[in-house]
């Protein structure tokens, strides 16, 4: 076990130094995320809804949106040059394979995430510094579950006809109740709401981590294996 | 080819049963005292619905299955099962509506439980997307298995969540806890139901099956 997670770790570090490197495909996806708030920004009217009413669907369609860009890119870096052909020749498993790209996947969203939310905060005014722990833990929570199907199903649909198309056509569904569980706990925290009536969806979004994250460790094998 | 000839026959036998459940539903069972006549639609609407949830899983029950054996069976049986759950779900999603004009007065509403039948439908659509994204059979059939067995472990979080919102939508009174509280006549009529929809479910996914057969015995490498 401790060779998994070595080898996944130097997965991980490969990916995330190639991205490091170029840069472009993190920039577009911070670019792309102040876009996306800005579209909003224009789709609202001011007068009529207050922001903190809007505010948690805002963030978390941008949050959606920057994850799809990031995972559809995960499995692209490896068909050039069948690089995922050397790739599964080397000597380390599958599984730790999968754990490298949801590593390097989870780093990538986490940055855009990380960038996102004080623009979100300063753009709609809403103040996220008294409930920024909360809130971190239910982003935290909501993302690796959704990088974690959608890193599996990135690895199928890379290698399919219309892989951009597909990604959001597949993950969507999968990514919907976490997604629901994070705008409710969200808009609770944001309306100053006692942490208590927060716990129920930290505990779903936990037990969605748990499942899926063992799921794809487990499946990821099947969509590689020739 | 015999296999299509059996799921021809069980279909026919579904169908015209299928015609007895709405004379009896119509002619004999009782009119529901507050929802009216709009009340009928539930005959069909519940174990269509129930059948679409359980395709689901049986399509992740064969992929599991799939996965281990590498038998291209159970592999045309999870494609036949999703396009058949496919249907029955199209058919929860138009009777639902037409129930909730009359009685919710909105065709749709964005309630836990609409959503999230909405979704599996989805579910359903991807499912049978991707299948037709990838063109070689032994990784389309891997790949199918992989969504397939997420698709089921999706199943008990949609349930879930159902129980944890607030919903317009009427509770089970069949299929939970404690005894159904329905009328001895609804109730048979509704197992009667059920009982039709699963040999439509079973005609179907027969001639589903036999029809992938059949292409693969006519086109070897399609």
């Amino acid at each position: 076990m401790p060779d998994v997670w070595r080898h996944a770790w130097l997965l991980a570090r490969k990916d995330l130094l190639i991205e490091f490197r170029s840069r472009t495909a993190i920039l577009s996806a911070v670019v792309f995320t102040i876009l996306v708030l800005l579209v909003f920004n224009f789709g609202r009217d001011p007068t009529a809804v207050a922001a903190v009413d809007l505010a948690p669907s805002i963030l978390w369609v941008t949050f959606t949106f920057a994850a799809m860009l990031a995972l559809n890119r995960a499995f692209q870096l490896e068909l050039e040059n069948q690089a995922l052909d050397g790739l599964l020749l080397a000597p380390v498993s599958r599984s730790s394979i999968y754990l490298g790209k949801l590593m390097a996947n989870l780093v990538f969203v986490a940055t855009v995430e990380g960038i996102g939310l004080p623009l979100f905060a300063l753009f709609f005014n809403v103040s996220v510094v008294p409930v920024l722990g909360p809130l971190c833990a239910v982003i935290a929570l909501a993302t690796v579950g959704f990088v974690a199907v959608g890193t599996l199903f990135s690895a199928m649909t890379g290698r399919t006809r219309f892989a951009e198309l597909l990604l959001p056509v597949l993950l969507l569904p999968f990514m919907l109740p976490p997604l629901i569980w994070a705008v409710l706990a969200t808009s609770a925290l944001l309306a100053g709401r006692p942490l208590s009536e927060v716990v129920g969806w930290l505990r779903l979004l936990a037990a969605f981590d748990i499942v899926f994250v063992t799921l794809a460790f487990f499946l990821f094998p099947a969509t590689v294996n020739e | 080819m015999r296999l299509l000839k059996t799921g021809r026959w069980i279909t026919v036998v579904g169908l015209s049963l299928l015609a007895a459940v709405y004379v009896r539903a119509l002619a004999f069972t009782p009119v529901e005292r507050t929802q009216g006549v709009a009340q009928k639609i539930f005959y069909l609407h519940v174990p269509a619905a129930i059948w679409t949830e359980t395709g689901m899983i049986l399509v992740g029950v064969a992929s599991i299955f799939y996965l281990f054996l590498k038998d291209p069976r159970l592999d045309r049986f999870a494609e036949a099962s999703a396009e058949v759950g496919m249907l029955f779900g199209t058919i929860v999603l138009t009777t639902g509506p037409i129930w909730g004009k009359p009685i919710w007065g909105t065709w749709w509403t964005w309630d836990a439980r609409l959503t999230l039948t909405l979704l599996l439908f989805l579910m359903y659509v991807g499912y049978l997307l991707l299948r037709g994204a990838v063109t070689e059979p032994g990784l389309r059939a891997r790949y199918a298995a992989v969504l397939g067995i997420s698709g089921m472990c999706l199943v008990p979080f949609v349930h879930l969540s159902v129980y944890m919102f607030r919903t317009l939508h009427p509770q089970p009174i069949v299929l939970k806890p404690s005894a159904p509280s329905l009328p001895g006549a609804m109730l048979a009529t509704l197992a009667f139901s059920f009982l039709v929809f699963t040999v439509l479910y079973v005609g179907f996914v027969t001639q589903r099956y036999a029809l992938t057969l059949l292409r693969e015995q006519t086109e070897p490498h399609a």
